[in-house]
């Protein structure tokens, strides 16, 4: 439903887009997942005909970018990252213009919109522009979607948005994923990858994985630990200068951690007995439990968790550099 | 009707276009109505700018103060004194003793001109004709300087006339000043057309690129190119609205110089008409043409604003007469819209001449149009860079 083959973009100086190459299936939400200034937008705007690549060809609907703009144009809804509606007319005069600029009208389509525009449909002659974050979003949704489009290109739509919308959000896409809409959706936030049905993530211009998003965590392979203690920060500086620890990363409420040659240690102490890994796991915990109270924390909680998307991010991130 | 309906069985597509437009430009005025603000600012600028010039910028002189040196205080210096002080535009407000006061009156900028009479006055005029009026004015504001000698000049040449008939001295030169068109040299003659083609252009290039600008800032751009919308129904419709208001500014500018400033349309109303809409359209595709460069509306204004009311104010003719300045001016005013449409409009609205006096002018202005439409659509961007 959509291709991209080998896209180069390039701002005077900055490489925005490197050799960028992926493919979204028909009826597929498929999640580009990255920080700020990783590229997102700038492949969202070459694929809705905003901007030419320098290098590389992308298709959207079998439809090429370049030659065939003006087809792809009509058929595809797109809802930039920031709000791009006119915040001086209101939510009904908003979602009427653009029906008629898609040469269509509200009524015609309203099934497709109605789940989403019934939330807003009692504020209908407020101004856009008074509207709250989620409901802004809603409308803007709706505009986009009034003339039933084949693919839905949604830039960042929950940036800016409570975590309860950002739910019903996500729950309004798989909504219309079932009405056979493709949806190219983008987001800063690890936590929606696992809501798309695949991934590919994105860091500076350049693509790091792209899969479902179990498989990606499954492409985990080292231990993974959460640490936390009293003191966050100094938790934090204090792991960083462990030998031992490879990686550590701040993650909201704890700290996560890699070790290297987590097994050598053990194994030389270790080397008559064959002990299982979850004794090894322990081993590993207690040892840096013993080396973190030396250094005067307090409250120590030690566990191994399964790794999410945002640690996979940062391991093969670490490659990318 | 069969026209029509054959004309709608071969483009299906028409009616959707033209609801298509419609909704578009229903759009535009629902930006304008509701933006109270602006609205206002568009409507009563004209009328401010209008009385502003007629009655606080006046560059007409009234009661200046002047001094007079006058050595030999004889019956013909006495009787010139008594004319000037008794013309509207003069008040004598102080008889000097000597010469050396004189560069002191100045210095202290009381009075605008000194009337220096040369000594035996009236007995030199009658015996060897040899008799001088110094006219010394304080020339720092020039336009006035120059406007106080020439009301001088004519009322001493006035008083002459009249003692050449009394005395029958033989060798006067009689000359006759008769001021054409606008006899009372009324300001409001020259600035009416000039307010006129300002706030035209203000209107129409300012707004219509801001507005465009507008959509860019805002991001609806983004979502509009990403739609089957043609770029030039886009345009247009953004136009429209402005087109009206000025329309709306036109009849209120005419309205007030006819009944307020007293400056009559002497021509045909019809051709001052055609001469504006053409103006109208020539500054509603420079805006155009401006808004395909710049890409958010601060710098849209500073461009309307700067780049193009400075020379329709400094170029046009309108504060100053285009003849006396360097050539290289003189051709960059050429390219200034608002300078043919003004001379187009003292044309008719002055002087009372008809179509084939505006030709050129309507010619040119014609051509810039046609010009600028062209340019605007060719640099409309199908894409965001």
């Amino acid at each position: 439903m959509i291709s991209c083959k080998n896209i180069s973009k390039k701002y005077k100086k900055v490489q925005a887009l490197s050799d960028i190459s992926f493919e979204v299936k028909p009826g597929e939400i498929f999640g580009l997942i990255g920080p700020d200034g990783a590229g997102k937008t700038t492949l969202f705007r070459i694929l809705t005909t905003l901007i030419l690549a320098d290098e590389g060809v992308a298709s959207v609907d079998g439809l090429d970018v370049v030659n065939d703009y003006k087809l792809i144009r009509e058929r595809v809804g797109y809802m930039p990252g920031r709000f791009s509606l006119y915040q001086d007319l209101s939510v009904e005069e908003n979602l009427n213009f653009f029906a008629t600029v898609f040469n269509t009208t509200v009524e015609e389509n309203y099934e497709l919109v109605r789940d989403i525009y019934q939330q807003i449909e009692p504020f209908k002659t407020r101004k856009a522009g008074k509207l709250s974050g989620g409901m802004k979003q809603k409308l803007a949704l709706s505009c986009a979607l009034i003339h039933k489009p084949t693919v839905l290109f949604l830039d960042e739509p929950t940036t800016g948005v409570d975590p309860v919308s950002r739910k019903e959000f996500w729950g309004m896409l798989k909504n219309l994923q079932q009405q056979g809409i493709t949806i190219l959706v983008s987001t800063p936030y690890m936590d929606e990858a696992s809501l798309c049905d695949r991934i590919a993530l994105i860091q500076k211009g350049r693509l790091l994985t792209i899969d479902s998003p179990g498989k990606i965590a499954d492409g985990f392979k080292k231990t993974l630990l959460s640490v936390s203690a009293e003191n966050m920060s100094l938790l934090l500086t204090d792991l960083r200068t462990i030998p031992e620890v490879e990686n550590c990363y701040a993650f909201g409420d704890s700290h996560h951690i890699t070790l290297k040659n987590r097994t050598s240690r053990y194994e030389q102490e270790h080397s008559d007995s064959k002990g299982k890994k979850d004794n090894e796991i322990e081993f590993i915990i207690n040892d840096l439990k013993v080396t973190l109270e030396a250094k005067n924390h307090l409250n120590i909680i030690i566990k191994e968790i399964k790794p999410g998307i945002e640690d996979c991010f940062m391991e093969l991130s670490k490659n990318n550099l | 009707m069969r026209y029509f309906t054959a004309w709608r069985v071969m483009h299906p597509e028409k009616p959707i276009e033209m609801k298509q437009f419609i909704s578009f430009v229903r759009k535009e005025f629902h930006h304008i109505f509701r933006d109270r603000t602006t609205m206002a600012i568009l409507l009563i600028l004209p009328v401010l700018m209008l009385l502003l010039f007629g009655y606080a910028i006046n560059t007409e002189v009234k009661n200046s103060k002047i001094a007079v040196y006058d050595p030999s205080n004889d019956t013909y210096t006495r009787a010139i004194i008594e004319k000037m002080q008794a013309s509207e535009y003069f008040s004598v407000v102080k008889m000097l003793k000597n010469e050396q006061e004189m560069s002191e009156q100045f210095k202290s900028g009381e009075v605008k001109m000194v009337i220096a009479f040369s000594e035996n006055f009236h007995e030199n005029l009658l015996h060897s004709g040899d008799a001088q009026i110094a006219l010394i004015a304080d020339a720092t504001d020039p336009n006035s300087a120059k406007s106080v000698v020439n009301y001088a000049t004519a009322i001493i040449a006035g008083y002459q006339m009249e003692s050449q008939q009394l005395q029958q001295i033989p060798f006067q030169i009689d000359t006759q000043i008769k001021l054409l068109y606008n006899p009372q040299m009324k300001g409001a003659y020259n600035f009416v057309p000039g307010v006129m083609g300002m706030i035209l252009m203000l209107i129409c290039a300012m707004m219509t690129s801001i507005s465009i600008a507008r959509e860019k800032e805002m991001g609806t751009m983004e979502v509009l190119l990403v739609s089957p919308v043609k770029p030039a129904m886009l345009i247009i419709a953004k136009a429209i609205p402005y087109f009206f208001i000025s329309l709306i500014n036109l009849t209120t500018i005419l309205l007030i110089s006819v009944f307020i400033l007293g400056v009559p349309v002497a021509g045909s109303l019809l051709w001052l008409l055609v001469l504006s809409l053409v103006y109208i359209f020539v500054n509603l595709s420079l805006g155009l043409v401006i808004s395909s460069v710049v890409n958010n509306q601060q710098t849209a204004l500073l461009i309307s604003g700067m780049v193009l009311m400075l020379p329709v104010i400094m170029l046009s003719g309108m504060m100053f007469p285009v003849e006396n300045m360097p050539v290289f001016f003189q051709w960059i005013s050429q390219l200034i819209p608002a300078k043919w449409y003004i001379i187009g409009v003292k044309k008719i609205m002055i002087k009372g001449l008809g179509f084939s006096a505006i030709m050129p002018q309507l010619a040119v202005l014609s051509g810039m149009a046609v010009l600028l439409i062209a340019i605007s659509i060719k640099k409309f961007k199908y894409r965001l860079e």
